[in-house]
């Protein structure tokens, strides 16, 4: 028996939900499961900083008891989920990853957290990320690095790290992370997992923690397209909290997928094919586009001419909109304060600055730069202004093409430690992934079949700006093509092979 | 040699709409402390802002009753600072596209009506307050309160046009009136529901460039604003004439003192990294929403004042008082149009009510008698059915008793007297009683004339219709015919 | 290129401290991005107006209706220090706030 099989948590959610209507498995089970795998390969891994069992079992009896009385809430009524520790959840901690909430009890769900429940989705707990979502690699949280279920010795990717090892490795069926820059596409083709980031707007953001505000979206995080389309499809739409949500109604991203696709044209992004990919990654990019035309896809050269300004330009925006968002880790009302402060000068300096890491502090500096008398011009506007060519460029590309297809990250997972000296290095891992946080379009990364012993790479596809629908039914395809999400050997069990 | 002070206001007017600007918590004044916050104005991780309609409604009210281009498209910006009554460590307020440029405030010094141009008005957010060391805490710690963080203010800036400090009183004073007539705000000083800095700077009369200038803050009545004007442009004129420089600061005026210092802060401090807003919206101000506020526009205290002026013929001293709030105004109207005599209804509302109003604390919307029936007792005095005395005593008796004017005169028989053969016959029973002072008037002594009358409203208790007794007893006592 | 003075006026002005060892670290790496960032002045001649938000959407306000506030224990007790009423902090330079 594959470890798939053995292993609830890995089955797509789909078919959970059919398990437990049908009572083959119950809500209990899968959390039992859940759990199993959280106290086999946490401390390893470090996926997650808080776990509610109680609260998980207590939600499991509850789901049970609708399902036998015929009232299941849905199709993710008694699916587990994990949040990332940047959503907040009522009564749970909300460290952030970092010292200055490291005590923090939020008073009030998230909107996401809201549907979840009200959808009967079981939430079991907290999930690791780079402080404040600021990094690429879940090497900057403070309660530690998490790591890769295929290589323990390599990052997950960040900053959404513990929320994609949780799905690969069968600790929750379905997890949510956030995406500034690339937060869930680049973990989860460093993990083997599917991440999506929506178009911005199409989840609320309220109780998101927020960073660069422009561009924060929630990003769920599933084993396969089907599971990432319930999951969308309960959580999307427009929230009075949330000012920048979108009112266009959500169509049903799962029926969508049941139809047939048409003939797509697939723009694959000149940019991001050039020098720097790493090899592995270009010849199973160049696997996966071929495997695109056996499903009836065109493929054509497209150019996304300002995409090398995106990195630039998103850490001016995201860093001078982080540097105001964070202000209010001050010491005061809540979070972490210092000891023996005399004045509120040093209360303020103190707590923030033995609360917030090396990185945050960084991408704080940037942004008060960026935004101070006389710099104003130089940074904040120029990169606004290249935010806008970015953004003419994805409507120019799409003009011609319906979905673009890249990697997602110029190499698959790298070691821990490797790029933690040299901050900029670890800028550039997201220069593919920006793009579409700057324009706002929605993307997703899905798992491209590699050979054993190979690590994990993702099929970068994006759309245009409230096209889920057909980026779900391309992912989809591609999927159903290249065959399931690749299950960390690393932590198979003696007797169960991939 | 002499110099010229040059000031500017920027005054910030508290809102009264039911909940704050960017969530649904109540927007009270007086509520126990930290007890009307929520994650979004306590700044938790993760909330945000939403703009309350209404306050937006109130915003625009302002602008169109103050003649200012409204912008179509305004954005929201973020001031950035820390400070503890400020939760997120920004201000969610409007830098470079406010909702509203140039307008005017009509003011009025000492009888002259002028005009003072205004820079631009926009919407922000209001922060916590931090008391002192009071209460539980033993030592120096200060205590934060957040109820009223988020609170909608508008901030109207006015162009530096102010030349003398009696002006700025005036306009604060047109400013809370307006206000308070368009039911946006109380615009009370003393309550923090208008508050006010002043920019002030000094230049040689004749000169045409500004000099620096010093933001004046801590001022909490309109007679502080104008003493500071005044302070700080004389402090400043010493400096220039004795060479030195005017160092642009912010200044707290310390009223025990009567002078400025210097806040205790750095300048650099004040870097505030405006940004637009990226948690909402550019505010879009359509046809129908102008309509609407449109709709809300009234007669604002000055046009008032005027029309009182010439419709009801009074005095323009009365029709400012009487216009001094818009419930006055309103008040007063009624009493005048009820009764068909505004000046009457003047007198009557200026003395009489105001008096008692201030005796009994209250507001003339509470006052205990109704403006139809303070008319209906008016008009039984104009219609001579009782006299200004009479009328008096009725007025307390209507107070006391609420009952109406002519139940109060039939009740005590408080009818005055005016027919002809009534007051003929008491005329004669005093001259035939007080032959004495009759003979001396007729030699020619007129003063006799105030005991006589005397007299007769004491023969009559009072009810004698003055006019018309005082005719009688004249034509009686020059025709010499004794009754 | 940065220099220590500017990063210490940053620092102030977000109200972190830093030790002289930091002060020196972070010129560097703020330099190298900042460096990288210069990049965007290519974009100088090219035509385009500021993206402020993504997409403009009419968004619905909020129509002026009170909705229950947070218990005040409960917002007392995020506070790391506080009394019965209020939240507590070093005493606050008078006037420090703004308009």
């Amino acid at each position: 028996m594959t470890a798939a099989e053995s292993r609830p948590a890995l089955w797509p959610i789909p078919r959970l939900d059919q398990a437990l209507e049908q009572g083959e498995i119950t809500a209990i089970d899968l959390v039992n499961d859940c759990i199993t795998r959280i106290d086999e390969w946490n401390e390893t891994l470090n996926a997650f900083l808080f776990v509610d069992r109680q609260g998980a079992l207590q939600s499991a009896r509850e789901s049970l008891d609708r399902r036998r009385a015929g009232r299941s809430l849905g199709p993710l009524d008694g699916i587990p989920f994990a949040l990332k520790d940047n959503i907040v959840a009522r009564g749970m901690p909300a460290t952030c990853g970092s010292r200055i909430l490291e005590n923090f009890i939020s008073p009030y769900d998230a909107t996401l957290t809201a549907r979840l429940k009200a959808a009967g989705a079981i939430l079991l707990g907290k999930l690791n990320l780079d402080e404040f979502a600021m990094g690429s690699s879940n090497e900057h949280s403070a309660f530690g690095p998490a790591r890769n279920p295929h290589d323990f010795a390599r990052v997950p990717g960040g900053s959404s790290g513990g929320s994609c090892i949780a799905v690969a490795s069968g600790m929750a069926p379905l997890a949510f992370g956030s995406e500034t820059g690339g937060s869930v596409r680049l973990p989860a083709s460093f993990c083997g997992v599917v991440g999506m980031k929506p178009s911005y707007g199409r989840i609320s953001r309220s109780g998101l923690v927020a960073f660069g505000s422009s561009l924060d979206q929630i990003g769920p995080v599933a084993r396969t397209v089907s599971g990432i389309a319930l999951a969308l499809r309960a959580v999307a739409g427009l929230d009075p909290d949330d000012a920048t949500s979108h009112p266009a109604p959500v169509p049903d991203y799962f029926a969508a997928l049941a139809s047939t696709l048409p003939r797509m044209r697939v723009g694959v992004v000149k940019e991001f094919l050039g020098e720097g990919v790493d090899e592995h990654v270009r010849r199973t990019m160049e696997h996966a586009l071929r495997t695109m035309e056996s499903f009836g896809c065109e493929l054509q050269e497209v150019s996304l001419p300002h995409a090398e300004y995106g990195v630039s330009a998103y850490y001016v925006v995201a860093s001078a909109e982080a540097s105001s968002n964070l202000a209010r880790f001050d010491g005061v009302r809540y979070g972490y304060r210092a000891k023996d402060v005399a004045t509120l000068e040093e209360l303020y300096t103190k707590s923030r600055s033995e609360g917030f890491g090396d990185e945050v502090k960084r991408r704080i500096m940037i942004g008060t730069f960026a935004l101070s008398a006389g710099y104003y011009d130089t940074y904040y506007g120029r990169a606004m202004r290249a935010r806008g060519l970015i953004a003419r460029d994805f409507a120019d590309a799409f003009a011609k093409v319906d979905v673009l297809a890249s990697p997602v990250s110029p190499t698959p997972a790298f070691r821990l430690g490797d790029r933690i000296d040299d901050p900029l290095a670890m800028y550039l891992t997201d220069a593919m992934t920006i793009p579409a946080n700057l324009a706002g379009v929605p993307a997703i990364s899905v798992p491209c079949p590699v050979a054993e012993g190979e690590l994990p790479v993702g099929l970068h596809l994006q759309a245009p700006f409230l096209q889920e629908e057909r980026l779900l039914r391309v992912a989809a395809a591609f999927e159903d093509a290249a065959g399931a999400a690749p299950f960390p050997k690393a932590l198979a069990h003696a007797g169960e092979t991939r | 040699m002499s110099w010229e002070t040059v000031c500017g206001l920027e005054v910030h007017v508290q809102l009264s709409t039911r909940t704050k600007a960017f969530c649904a918590c109540e927007a009270v004044f007086g509520a126990p402390p930290n007890s009307r916050v929520c994650p979004v104005c306590l700044g938790l991780p993760g909330a945000l802002p939403v703009l309350n309609d209404r306050a937006v409604d109130d915003a625009l009210l302002a602008a169109m009753a103050l003649q200012c281009d409204i912008a179509r498209v305004s954005i929201f910006a973020r001031k950035n600072y820390f400070y503890p009554d400020l939760p997120k460590g920004y201000q969610i307020s409007q830098y470079d596209r406010p909702l509203a440029s140039g307008g005017r405030v009509p003011i009025d010094v000492g009888g002259e009506l002028r005009e003072i141009p205004l820079v631009r008005i926009h919407l922000e957010e209001d922060a916590g307050k931090s008391l002192h060391g009071e209460g539980e805490t033993q030592g120096a710690e200060s205590r934060i309160d957040l109820n009223r963080c988020g609170t909608p203010l508008i901030e109207i800036v006015s162009a530096p046009a102010f030349r003398h400090a009696e002006e700025a009183g005036a306009y604060l004073e047109s400013l809370r009136s307006i206000v308070q007539y368009l039911g946006i705000s109380d615009g009370d000083m003393s309550q923090g529901s208008l508050r006010c800095d002043a920019n002030v700077s000094v230049r040689r009369v004749g000169a045409t460039e500004l000099g620096t200038k010093t933001e004046v803050k801590n001022l909490n009545s309109i007679k502080m604003v104008e003493k500071a004007i005044q302070v700080e442009a004389r402090r400043q004129i010493e400096i220039l004439e004795r060479g030195g420089a005017i160092e642009q600061a912010t200044l707290l005026w310390d009223d025990r003192r009567e002078e400025v210092r210097p806040m205790r802060l750095k300048e650099d401090a004040h870097d505030y990294r405006y940004f637009p807003e990226p948690d909402l919206m550019p505010l879009v101000v359509d046809e129908a929403r102008l309509d609407r506020v449109r709709g809300r526009l009234l007669e604002l205290p000055f046009a008032r004042r005027a029309r009182f002026v010439q419709e009801y013929d009074i005095p323009p001293y009365d029709a400012g008082v009487l216009t001094a709030s818009r419930e006055l105004a309103d008040w007063f109207e009624e009493v005048a149009r009820a009764s068909g005599d505004g000046k009457a209804a003047s007198n009557w509302t200026m003395g009489e009510v105001l008096r008692v109003l201030k005796e009994r604390g209250g507001s003339i919307r509470d006052f205990p008698i109704a403006p139809v029936r303070l008319a209906a007792l008016l008009r039984l005095v104009r219609e001579g059915k009782i006299t200004g005395s009479a009328a008096k005593s009725v007025f307390a008796t209507m107070l006391s008793t609420g009952d109406a004017a002519e139940a109060i005169v039939e009740r005590e028989g408080l009818a005055q007297i005016s027919d002809q053969s009534s007051l003929e016959r008491i005329v004669d029973d005093v001259i035939r009683e007080n032959a004495s002072q009759v003979e001396t008037y007729r030699s020619g002594k007129s003063q006799v004339f105030g005991y006589l009358m005397g007299q007769v409203m004491k023969a009559s208790r009072g009810k004698a219709n003055p006019q018309v007794a005082t005719r009688l007893l004249e034509e009686r006592l020059k025709s010499g015919n004794p009754a | 290129m940065v220099t220590r003075e500017q990063v210490v006026h940053v620092a102030r002005l977000a109200k972190l401290s830093l030790n002289p060892q930091e002060v020196d670290r972070f010129a560097a790496q703020l330099g190298k991005i900042l460096d990288y960032v210069e990049k965007l002045r290519e974009l100088d001649g090219v035509e385009t107006d500021e993206l402020t938000h993504v997409a403009i959407v009419d968004t619905p306000l909020r129509a002026d209706v009170p909705r229950p506030s947070l218990p005040r224990e409960e917002v007392l007790s995020l506070a790391p220090r506080a009394d019965r009423e209020t939240i507590l902090v070093p005493p606050v330079l008078e006037g420090g706030g703004e308009g």
